[in-house]
């Protein structure tokens, strides 16, 4: 993958998002958050519970606001004041997928309200047959069955009703998905099946991902490009195999280390390193984003990236 | 007792519920045996049994649940035939202790967390005033809590989740059991945080000397503490062996299938294998392999009959038709291959 013809689907400039706290403080969830989506790849973002992570994905979103800086969707600013015609375009073109499959689908609506209750948003005027007829595509698009539809979701499997919600994002035909740990709540066996199922769809439509999730192992086999984000701040990004090959910023390198591998003899060997923040000497120059080399981004001050750079060149791929 | 005998040994344990009127028959006959100063772990998917059969080792079933026969020896008693509360108090908590997944639900959010551990300082050992003080902060101190004398003055809110896990941990350890049950210790934790608590059970149960069982559905987290692992799927052990045998040379397609499945495994770009189909429904009567169904290689008599536990080596048993000398010879799923060539010449089996 190579940059200049590739087409940019999603930036972010600077972004930052607050949250009003108790007592009138204001605690910033993301801060100067910078990178580019393109067309066709599986971006992942990864860091721990608290990193801002999701913070992000409902800020592109737009269910969170953007207390700074820029978020644009093909080149046009999406966040605060935009024009109506915009504001229906990016509902339909940026759609998300949830963690949480038992909590995220109304218990009360059928399947076939669930799956078109988008369309029903965004006003644009169908008969009731081209309705279901696009309801019965989207069903059949994740592996369900048209007669689904007149079912509630209580009747079905974690793994079925993410489908749901999958099949709920697909009806509006998007052309980028904000996928929030989108297997972490199901069971292990189900998990290949969503997986199988987004990678197919992604292929066959063409979709952009934004995948966010805290598990590296499941990011690392899904992901063209990974973000790590602690406490907010991107510290790394590069592309998957580069960034477990040769990840430089030490936080990237406690979290890869701390991943459970199901090798026994490698996990008993294995030694976790753990991170300390006060590893960084950025009392004379703080840290900046910087490419330290082909697209391989790291948070660093001047005389960390030279020493990055080294371990790049003494790394050769 | 040296390390090594059995501690604890389950026998055919067939364990059912009434719901609303119909049986349901969770555990369908699971015999395990736990050694003394071992990690086994106890893998499956959400609704094999893992958790119920340990549940059924320290009297915590739910009411409409029972064990219906089969017998669970623990230090000369069937804990199976164990009726009486009573009974259950000299055992629970005091032998056999456990850590629940979610440390957020597990500690009392009125009750600061010293007070939480004293209780149990106060219940089975009768210490109090200052002697029980002392023992909680040296609890603490033990589960890797700074300040120990301040904090236990705190509230569960005030911990964060990997630290209320620790509270929990030493509440459960504090009557220094002879078995300790963690169910899912580490699923609700980032992985940082995770290898940490992992680490310190594995540190405590160096300085305690006790057994400890884990239930997780996390092959990650299993390969990391246990010494043996058993594959449960629908109320039955289908797998049990050495870390390394059931890892590197597993045998039952159910163990094939979940681990083929994980993308550690993957290779990027493929198809992740995936296992089709749910897990069969415990109402109905369950003939032959549990697993056949969902298995796309199962073969005629899997339909049919039960297969038995047939033994691989002193410490690797599979129920599997596979393993009969009269089935055809069937090659594993490639990720397993790959598994079984990274151990190369290595040894398997035998004690650590």
């Amino acid at each position: 993958m190579n940059g200049g013809e590739r087409e940019a689907v999603l930036e972010l400039k600077d972004l930052e998002v607050s949250f009003k706290v108790k007592g009138g403080d204001v605690f910033k969830a993301v801060k100067g958050v910078n990178f580019t989506i393109y067309k066709g790849e599986t971006f992942g973002l990864v860091g721990e519970s608290g990193s801002g992570k999701t913070s992000i994905g409902r800020a592109v979103v737009r269910i969170n606001d953007a207390s700074a800086g820029s978020i644009l969707y093909k080149g046009r600013k999406i966040n605060g004041k935009i024009s109506r015609e915009l504001d229906l375009e990016v509902v339909r073109k940026i759609q998300m997928i949830f963690q949480d499959p038992m909590a995220s689908l109304n218990e009360r609506a059928k399947v076939d309200y669930i799956i078109s209750e988008g369309l029903y948003n965004i006003g644009v005027k169908r008969t009731e047959a081209e309705r279901k007829d696009l309801v019965s595509k989207a069903l059949l698009e994740v592996g369900l069955l048209p007669e689904f539809a007149s079912r509630f979701p209580h009747e079905f499997s974690g793994g079925q009703r993410q489908r749901i919600g999958i099949a709920r994002a697909l009806i509006m035909e998007p052309e980028l998905i904000v996928a929030d740990e989108p297997i972490s709540a199901l069971d292990v066996s189900i998990r290949a099946q969503v997986l199988n199922l987004l990678s197919a769809i992604q292929k066959a439509k063409g979709l952009t991902y934004l995948f966010i999730a805290h598990d590296l192992s499941v990011v690392r086999f899904i992901t063209d490009r990974i973000a790590v984000i602690n406490k907010g701040e991107i510290v790394e990004l590069a592309e998957t195999e580069e960034l477990f090959r040769r990840p430089l910023h030490p936080y990237t390198r406690a979290l890869i280390s701390a991943i459970p591998q199901p090798d026994p003899i490698a996990e008993r060997g294995k030694v976790v390193t753990v991170y300390d923040p006060r590893c960084h000497d950025y009392s004379t120059q703080g840290p900046s984003w910087v490419d330290v080399g082909g697209g391989h981004f790291v948070l660093a001050n001047a005389k960390e990236v030279e020493a990055y750079r080294a371990e790049m060149a003494a790394a050769q791929p | 007792m040296a390390k090594g005998d059995a501690i604890l040994e389950a026998k055919d344990v067939v364990i059912k519920f009434n719901l609303r009127g119909r049986t349901l028959t969770a555990i369908r006959g699971a015999s395990l045996e736990l050694n003394e100063g071992e990690t086994l772990a106890i893998v499956g998917e959400s609704g094999s049994g893992k958790s119920v059969l340990t549940k059924s080792f320290i009297g915590m079933l739910d009411q409409n649940g029972w064990v219906d026969s089969g017998s669970v020896m623990f230090e000369g008693r069937n804990l199976a035939a164990l009726r009486d509360e009573k009974e259950w108090l000299a055992i629970r908590g005091k032998k056999i202790a456990m850590v629940f997944q979610d440390p957020m639900t597990a500690l009392n959010p009125l009750l600061s967390v010293g007070a939480q551990i004293r209780e149990v300082f106060e219940l089975h050992h009768g210490l109090s005033g200052k002697a029980a003080d002392h023992a909680v902060i040296d609890m603490l101190e033990r589960v890797g809590i700074d300040a120990p004398e301040s904090r236990r003055k705190q509230y569960p809110h005030e911990f964060s989740g990997g630290m209320r896990q620790r509270v929990v941990i030493a509440i459960a350890v504090a009557c220094k059991p002879r078995i300790l049950i963690c169910d899912e210790p580490t699923t609700a934790l980032d992985v940082t945080i995770q290898a940490q608590i992992l680490d310190l059970i594995k540190a405590l149960q160096r300085d305690l000397a006790f057994t400890t069982v884990y239930i997780t559905h996390d092959l990650g987290v299993v390969a990391n503490v246990a010494d043996r692992v058993a594959v449960m799927y629908s109320g039955q052990i289908v797998e049990t062996g050495m870390a390394e045998e059931v890892f590197y040379d597993s045998r039952h397609p159910y163990t094939w299938a979940l681990l083929s499945s994980l993308p550690q495994l993957g290779v990027k770009g493929q198809p992740l294998y995936s296992i089709s189909g749910t897990p069969p429904n415990l109402f109905n009567r369950i003939s032959g392999d549990a697993f056949a169904p969902r298995n796309p290689k199962a073969l005629k008599v899997d339909f049919v009959a039960q297969p038995p536990m047939f033994q691989i080596s002193p410490t690797h048993r599979a129920a599997t038709w596979l393993l009969d000398p009269r089935a055809p010879a069937m090659d594993p799923p490639p990720a397993i291959l790959a598994m079984r060539a990274k151990l190369g010449g290595a040894k398997i089996g035998g004690a650590r």
